[in-house]
């Protein structure tokens, strides 16, 4: 390798350039089998998250958080812990008396409660101290003074109450959002059905437990320009909403997302921690970090919303679907968080991949004095479609048709509408039930298993990102900046958030694709807003489609360029030349190639410094439709989900095992097959999680109706039921079942490469085909999740006695 | 994240000096694998000025079978015992107990001392300051209402051990040292005697003593020992039902005695003696009987995470799966 350099050394003595002798290989990077881009360096400490920055003089911060679930503060006294020796400051609402939220138009939360606490846990006060012992101290002698007001836990009793008003300046009351869209003619429609199945179901509340627990770290440079670090997967909404309530123009903050060790929607909003760091640093002039408990991850939520569903399905005798009717009751704790976009989801995203000839749906969002629900993964469209398969079920049960034929006979069809006016493309819906139909050996098992043992069927859909941006604009809403050079290495500057999903690796194995380098050969800065293009973050499953499109108009524009000063070189047409695996080669002639550094340096010798940019905008052209609601929902392009479920049922004990689990997912083309299936695994078991195990349940007191007689309970409303990852049950390693991920490509014209997403939509159908396969096992259905063995055996015993 | 309050950390160099220390009070806490203890210290719910590491102690250490009683130093690692050859050999139910309590990471840190000492656990005293603050506390946390059994006068949390229910059957011993007269006493008294009714105080060890061994006598001819654990998941979880049966069996294999141990009932696991039914073959209407029996005596409460009366039919399930491996060859025995 050393080798000297002559007199008259070669550009490839000078340049170091790596010739590698073997043949072309044209393949490409897009479709290999590769890890992620970044794994080595987290799992070696290399990668640094956002607990793990210091800086010099740094403060600590804690939040002293609401001990009641509904009281008005009466007053606050911080006298006390202002002097206590190692503090350096106390903030309480009054110092940023200016709501936010994450959706322009329901803000309704301030960094620190401001006149009332709405949850146990609710913000009140934070300290910034110089360690976090002595702001644990400090938050004890704050002297917080509490009117007590009586509490709502139960979001039915939110509805009918008139007396106790969460947010009183709310014009509806206790509803956060109503929604009520009808297509069609539907009570003719089930009138004239020759089955209508009509059920009640239960969604509990979930929430996302990603191990990594929020963390902000803010500094104020001597310039003023103030430099947040979060753990945020929206680092351009967090900016947006610093600059509002700290009053500063966008030019005076920088945001950085670190590394974030999971999100799951969970970290898609601003949080009272980055707003208190920001105005702490300002305030004392040092750095301040905070770091979550695990409680006060419990606290800060934004979980799966619980949902009270009644539905009405009308058939025809062939399974045909022939109305749909749904009316849901969203429990969206303290705050509106998304709620207004999750309330339209509940209905919207319901339209695919089933054809509904005539369709309502009815959603109201409430307040209740808990920790706010918000997006967890498959926002606001998994307990719906947990519904409307099990009501599935019940008719193929009742009309005597095999479950996974009803839902062939029901699709909606590739480039078709559905009834709510969303333009659905590409779908590999069918190919997906075959491909679990084959898989799991459906044919020759169902009906034939041991007693206890039963199949479940399930289907889905889900978005690749949502058409429009959560505030008005005509921007892009994903931008990509390439550059390379004579070193053969490539630098992309993408503004996406990597959560743990994989969206840095997305973007490498695209530009390593289109410019001939190895995945090694790119480095990926991402999410820093002084250095990397506007990105609107890691949610609602975007990043592919999205910066995956504006990843490709950038090094297509850079690859025509490398083409073209290739081609002069070779005397043939710029399409004749391929990139590929560090090298420039002839497809004509594959033994006509050169290092592809050496094609760089031609490039940068001829055009100068070389780089593009590339930004991508949704269509506006045939999407949805044009009724107020219409656009909430809409997407690009759609992915498709079929799930079969084998389980085992003890009839002794009422406990579930789920034994397989077979997932086909639908992602138009997959750019890095080990990153979907890695999303297929984590999705379908967060969803078996659901199906079985995990609630996140606010208690009530224990108080009985008449205030007397006390039941077993705390005593007072609003205490979570488990706060930690003991108590909170996620699955362990030990606790999920064998999963086959199989991958069905059926490529989008919207999608880049023809690729949709992976991240959310094989959660959702994991949870009714569990549901569908415990009937089919032991006859009994428990449409009120989670299934717990206690419900199981109830339903069995039930069962039993009417015989 | 949460913090470790300011302690005085002492480490032991001598057994004497660690019993020196503990003798001070209540205030002062034996530290061996510290899974239990420093958790509840960073939750507050256990308060401390002191704790006495005893890490270095060579007393509390060993495992010798060559008697007809087995002792098993108080300090071994869970896993240790676990795993050890002639342990599994001669009392399987035990290892296999021992091998399910919580993670592979707990077990690699906890001892049996600790698991014996374990502090009882309940729904609402195992939380934060800030949860149980906006409780009003209860009677084992800066309150005086019990809210597991309204107007319950004595703290009912659940001993939540996976080793107590199979020693007790086995009818193993503790050896509890305490200092006299500058000298190191030692007394023995029953697993089946160590706990109390109590829940503030569970564990009838003295301030100032420290148990320092378990001792389990050999298995006699005929006899079997097989427990039973269940809990939500598969890995960390405490148990959620905890019961061991213990039968001995004649040369006919008619009962010659037997009993069932239960735990998460209240601070106190019950022993329950089969006498009733010595003589009788084990059979499925041994199991059925004496598994009502169990479900007569024993009353979950709503102390620990989970429902309660599915609880106590689960208890009921598992006593007649643990009897069922009598004469279920199939059927999974420890």
């Amino acid at each position: 390798m050393n080798r000297p350099l002559s007199s008259n050394p070669t550009s490839r003595d000078l340049h170091r350039i790596d010739v590698d002798d073997s043949p072309v290989d044209a393949s490409g990077v897009v479709g290999s089998r590769h890890g992620r881009i970044d794994s080595l360096e987290l799992l070696t400490g290399v990668g640094k998250y956002t607990d793990d920055l210091t800086l010099p003089r740094m403060l600590h911060c804690k939040i002293l958080r609401s001990p009641h679930a509904h009281a008005r503060i009466v007053s606050i006294d911080s006298s006390a812990a202002e002097g206590l020796t190692g503090v350096h400051a106390v903030i309480t609402g009054a110092d940023m008396p200016v709501r936010y939220g994450v959706i322009p138009w329901t803000q309704d939360e301030y960094p620190l409660a401001l006149g009332k606490v709405r949850y146990i846990g609710d913000a009140v006060a934070a300290v910034a101290a110089v360690s976090e012992e002595v702001a644990k101290a400090a938050l004890a002698l704050i002297a917080v003074k509490y009117e007590v007001l009586p509490a709502i836990i139960d979001p039915r009793e939110a509805l009918t109450r008139k007396d106790v008003l969460i947010h009183e300046d709310n014009k509806h009351g206790n509803i956060s959002k109503q929604v009520t869209l009808a297509f069609g003619d539907v009570d003719a429609a089930l009138a004239g059905a020759e089955l209508v199945i009509e059920s009640d179901y239960e969604f509990h509340g979930a929430t996302h437990g990603a191990i990594e627990p929020h963390c902000a770290m803010g500094h104020v440079d001597g310039k003023g320009l103030l430099t947040v670090w979060s753990t945020t997967q929206v680092p351009h909404y967090l900016l947006r909403e610093l600059g509002r309530v700290l009053d500063r123009p966008s030019h005076s903050i920088r945001v950085i997302q670190p590394p974030v060790g999971g999100a799951f929607g969970g970290k898609s909003e601003p949080f009272d921690l980055e707003f208190c760091v920001a105005k702490l640093a300002d305030l004392t002039g040092r750095p301040v970090k905070c770091l979550y408990t695990r409680e006060e991850v419990f606290f800060a939520h934004r979980g799966r919303h619980p949902f009270s569903m009644h539905y009405k399905t009308g058939f025809d005798r062939e399974g045909r679907i022939v109305a749909v009717d749904g009316k849901s009751l969203l429990d969206g704790g303290a705050y509106s968080s998304f709620g207004l976009v999750t309330t339209y989801y509940s209905g919207q995203l319901l339209g695919s991949p089933y054809v509904f000839p005539a369709y309502r749906f009815d959603s109201t969002r409430v307040y209740t004095n808990k920790p706010c629900c918000g997006p967890k993964r498959g926002h606001g469209s998994v307990q719906p479609r947990f519904a409307i398969e099990v009501q599935l079920d019940k008719a193929a049960t009742v009309l005597g048709i095999d479950p996974i034929e009803l839902r062939r006979r029901n699709f909606i069809g590739e480039n078709s509408q559905t009834i709510g006016g969303f333009h659905v493309g590409s779908s590999g819906f069918l190919q997906c039930l075959s491909e679990v139909e084959r898989a799991s050996g459906w044919r020759h098992k169902r009906g034939n298993l041991p007693k206890g043992r039963g199949l479940g069927i399930a289907g889905s859909t889900y978005i690749s990102g949502t058409n429009y941006c959560i505030y008005p604009t005509e921007l892009p809403q994903s931008a990509v900046q390439i550059c390379l050079d004579r070193s053969g290495r490539v630098r992309v500057f993408v503004g996406t958030s990597e959560i743990g999903q994989g969206s840095n690796t997305v973007v490498a194995t695209l530009a390593a694709d289109e410019l001939g380098v190895e995945l090694d050969d790119v480095r990926v800065l991402a999410a820093d807003s002084d250095l990397t293009p506007v990105d609107l973050g890691a949610y609602s499953s975007r990043g592919t489609l999205m910066a995956g499109n504006a990843c490709l108009a950038a090094t297509r524009e850079l690859a025509a360029k490398l083409r073209e000063v290739i081609a002069k070189t070779w005397d043939c047409p710029p399409g004749d030349v391929g990139l590929a695996h560090r090298k420039a080669f002839r497809h004509s002639d594959l033994t006509v190639w050169m290092p592809i550094q050496e094609a760089f340096i031609l490039a940068e010798s001829q055009l100068g410094t070389l780089g593009a940019v590339g930004s991508y905008k949704t269509p506006t052209e045939n999407v949805h439709g044009d009724y107020r609601g219409g656009t909430i929902g809409a997407s690009p392009a759609y992915s498709f989900t079929a799930h079969v479920a084998e389980v085992e049922v003890d009839e002794e004990t009422g406990e579930v095992t789920v034994l397989s689990i077979w997932c086909a997912h639908d992602c138009g083309l997959a750019l890095s097959p080990t990153l979907v299936e890695g999303q297929i695994e984590g999705s379908t078991y967060m969803g078996a999680a659901e199906a079985l195990m995990e609630h996140h349940r606010v208690l009530p007191s224990g108080l009985r109706s008449d205030g007397q007689k006390r039941e077993t309970g705390p005593g007072v409303d609003g205490l979570l039921a488990a706060s930690s990852l003991l108590d909170y049950r996620m699955p362990t390693s030990m606790d999920v079942p064998d999963l086959i991920a199989l991958i069905v490509e059926r490529p989008d014209p919207r999608g880049p490469r023809g690729a949709k997403e992976a991240g959310e939509g094989p959660l959702h159908s994991s949870i009714p085909a569990i549901a569908n396969a415990v009937y089919d096992a032991v006859g009994v259905r428990i449409d009120d999740l989670p299934i717990t063995p206690e419900k199981v055996l109830a339903a069995l015993k039930r069962k039993a006695e009417v015989g | 994240m949460l913090r470790l309050p300011e302690l005085e950390v002492v480490i032991a160099d001598s057994l004497v000096a660690a019993l020196t220390r503990l003798a001070e009070g209540r205030h002062v806490r034996a530290l061996q694998g510290g899974t239990d203890l420093v958790a509840n210290l960073k939750t507050g719910q256990t308060k401390a000025q002191t704790v006495v590491a005893l890490g270095p102690l060579s007393e509390l250490h060993g495992i010798d079978t060559s008697g007809e009683m087995v002792r098993i130093g108080a300090g071994e690692r869970l896993v240790d015992v676990a795993q050890n050859a002639e342990l599994q050999e001669l009392f399987p139910a035990l290892t296999y107990a021992l091998a399910r309590i919580a993670s592979p990471q707990i077990r690699n840190a906890g001892t049996l001392g600790g698991n014996l000492c374990l502090d009882t656990r309940c729904r609402f005293i195992n939380q934060s300051d800030l949860w149980r603050e906006a409780m009003g506390g209860c009677l084992k946390s800066h309150g005086h209402e019990c809210h597991v059994i309204p107007g319950g006068g004595g703290c009912v949390a659940a001993l939540s051990a996976d080793s107590v229910p199979v020693l007790m059957v086995l009818g193993a011993e503790v050896e509890i040292a305490r200092l006299q007269d500058g000298a190191v006493l030692l007394r023995r008294t029953r697993v089946a005697d160590l706990y109390d009714t109590d829940g503030l105080r569970h564990v009838r060890i003295a301030d100032g003593e420290l148990l320092t061994a378990v001792l389990v006598p050999k298995l006699p001819e005929g006899a079997r020992a097989v427990y039973r654990k269940w809990a939500v998941r598969q890995s960390i979880d405490f148990p959620l039902v905890s019961t061991a049966v213990r039968l001995d069996l004649d040369r006919d294999g008619k009962l010659k005695q037997g009993k069932v141990a239960v735990g998460v009932l209240g601070p106190r696991p019950r022993l329950i003696p089969l006498d009733r039914w010595v003589g009788r073959p084990i059979d499925e209407t041994l199991a059925q009987q004496v598994a009502a029996q169990v479900f007569d005596r024993c009353h979950p409460l709503p102390n620990v995470l989970y429902d309660h009366e599915y609880r106590r039919e689960r208890l009921r399930v598992e006593v007649l799966r643990a009897i069922r491996t009598w004469f279920t060859p199939t059927a999974a025995a420890n």
